[in-house]
């Protein structure tokens, strides 16, 4: 969907749902993900539909990701760090086994 | 951690907060400006130090009002006033508390000023497919490119109007994008009307064409504009492949496409000024809400201002005036400059205010937004997108005697969900004003209550500088222990 201008940032490498990818030190995680090819981010809780980011500056809380274990984080807004893994978030969460 | 007062703070690092930190610093005042992103700019001039080291050819690309924020970011960076970045603030009060989150967790501070710059947000466009992944607005494409140097890489459909869906197209086909067509919602018989305020929009001459030329370039270009475009869809199979629309003579179309960007304007992001307690008022020209302020930005509430797009739209350089207005009163305000004195001061951005505001009645009139896309008239499509209401269900609640928005909360939940009535409050408002044959000004907006960013509950538990000896005025919560037996 997206594709990278030139540049002399430095590679940094994360992971989303185990897959190793690489960023640009800088970006959002949200750029990362569109940049490794991620369209969709998660599914909704209400209706278990796709959704991807809309706004890209905090608003529409549907770039919303799992960031080191924490869920719902906005991943527009949050910087990639070296190591760092991400997950896509599947449906509602379930609190009961 | 608890962050040290400071005398002013300012929430946003766009040109409005800038420029009111670095006039208020110069003034001697000791100020702190809290920003959620790494580095000052806000979304206009987002990211322009760093792109202008590592992609100076974007820096050209994106064209000489983009760079010309360089100027001010480095002028920023040269004051006195501190700079918070990765700080989100997620409460203000009346008496200039301040709610914040950043790296080291949740903290309260309380200031003698507080200037809100939260700047805008595009108007949502709540559209059949709107939710689909790879429906974003132009905006935030152009924030990819200039945060990330991202751009799309299949065909892109740009949808609405406005000032800036003519920009971003023109940057786009100048990054190589394969752009198939502009589609315009903003009815035509509205134009007549519009150019009843050309001959103060020629004041701003320079501006005006500014806009035609982007236009006029993308057009040369081979790109269709494809005017009195009505029922707008995208389409697809869990994502866009298509956008629908019909056009100016009635006739069903469809573009294939693998990104869909809606935009018709950008509105004042009012969570902050609203969570604040600000009253809000109805402007019906730029068909939004605003924050009710002066010309110098101050509130009805003694020790709260709000600055630039987030008090009402009129764009980046109009922003940073209305910030050094808001600074000269805050010095007055805060003992350091004479009432004479800051009238002397303050009497040549009130000038250029005028000025920089003139072009506003024609783009407003111009490009006002459809009713179609206002209130969507199909039943089906989503209106809040995170509890997933529709339109239909909204207008259901009203036929039962749901009496307005907050009310439509616990009917529905639309509002509810994690963006907090972000995306839906406009539509929803603007509903109810149709469904109740009544102005949207009396049916009112969404009560925003804190926290207006998530915050943990174990953060919430954490929060430091609470009623601490000293902090006068810091958040008048109280966080107890409970000890179960």
């Amino acid at each position: 969907m997206f594709t990278r201008r030139p540049h002399s940032g430095s590679p940094v490498r994360l992971s989303l749902d185990g897959e190793s990818i690489e960023a640009v030190a800088g970006d959002s995680v949200a750029a990362a993900m569109l940049a490794a090819g991620a369209a969709t981010f998660r599914d909704t809780p209400v209706g278990g539909l796709p959704r991807g980011p809309h706004c890209q500056i905090g608003n529409c809380y549907d770039c919303l990701v799992e960031i080191d274990g924490r869920p719902n984080r906005q991943a527009c807004l949050v910087t990639v760090a070296p190591g760092m893994r991400v997950r896509r978030q599947r449906g509602a969460v379930r609190v009961l086994p | 951690m608890t962050g040290r007062a400071p005398e002013l703070a300012i929430v946003g690092a766009g040109p409005a907060g800038m420029a009111a930190a670095i006039t208020a610093a110069g003034l001697g005042i000791d100020c702190t400006v809290f920003d959620e992103q790494a580095a000052p700019g806000g979304q206009i001039y987002r990211n322009v130090q760093r792109l202008a080291r590592e992609r100076p050819d974007d820096l050209t690309l994106l064209g000489p009002d983009y760079a010309a924020g360089l100027g001010l970011v480095q002028a920023f960076d040269r004051s006195n006033a501190q700079f918070r970045p990765g700080s989100s603030i997620w409460e203000i009060t009346a008496d200039g508390g301040l709610g914040l989150l950043d790296g080291t967790g949740a903290s309260a501070l309380a200031a003698e000023r507080v200037i809100i710059a939260a700047g805008a947000m595009e108007r949502p466009l709540p559209i059949p497919g709107w939710t689909l992944p790879g429906v974003m607005t132009a905006g935030a494409a152009q924030t990819l490119l200039k945060a990330s140097g991202l751009v799309p890489d299949g065909p892109v459909v740009l949808a609405g109007g406005g000032p800036l869906i003519y920009l971003v197209a023109w940057q786009l086909l100048r990054a190589g994008v394969p752009v198939s067509a502009v589609l315009l919602t903003a009815p035509r018989r509205q134009r007549l009307a519009a150019l009843a305020h050309l001959p103060m929009a020629l004041w701003e001459a320079g501006n005006l064409a500014k806009g035609l030329a982007w236009r006029k370039e993308t057009a040369r270009r081979g790109v269709p504009f494809i005017g009195g475009v009505q029922a707008l869809a995208a389409e697809g199979d869990g994502r866009v492949e298509r956008v629908r629309y019909r056009d100016a003579h009635g006739r069903d179309r469809s573009i294939d496409c693998a990104l869909l960007l809606l935009h018709d304007g950008v509105i004042p992001n009012t969570q902050l000024s609203r969570v604040a307690g600000c009253p809000h008022e109805w402007d019906a020209r730029q068909r939004c809400w605003r924050p009710t302020a002066d010309a110098f930005g101050a509130t009805p509430l003694d020790r709260i201002a709000v600055v630039g797009d987030g008090a009402g739209i009129g764009g980046a350089e109009a922003a940073a005036t209305r910030g050094r207005l808001a600074a000269f009163d805050a010095a007055r305000r805060l003992g350091r400059l004479e009432p004479v004195e800051m009238a002397r001061r303050a009497a040549p951005d009130l000038r250029r205010l005028r000025r920089q505001m003139a072009l506003r009645p024609f783009l407003d009139a111009w490009f006002r937004p459809a009713d179609w896309l206002a209130v969507p008239p199909d039943d089906d499509t989503v209106v809040c997108r995170c509890e997933e209401v529709t339109a239909g269900d909204l207008r259901r609640v009203v036929a039962m005697g749901c009496l307005g928005p907050n009310q439509a909360k616990s009917f529905t939940r639309a509002g509810m969900g994690p963006c907090q009535g972000r995306m839906c409050g406009p539509a929803v408002c603007e509903i109810f004003a149709r469904e109740q044959e009544r102005p949207v000004s009396e049916v009112g907006y969404y009560r925003i209550r804190p926290p207006v960013r998530p915050i943990t509950v174990g953060q919430a538990a954490g929060l430091s500088g609470l009623g601490e000896p000293g902090s006068s005025g810091a958040l008048p919560y109280r966080i107890e222990t409970a000890t179960s037996d």
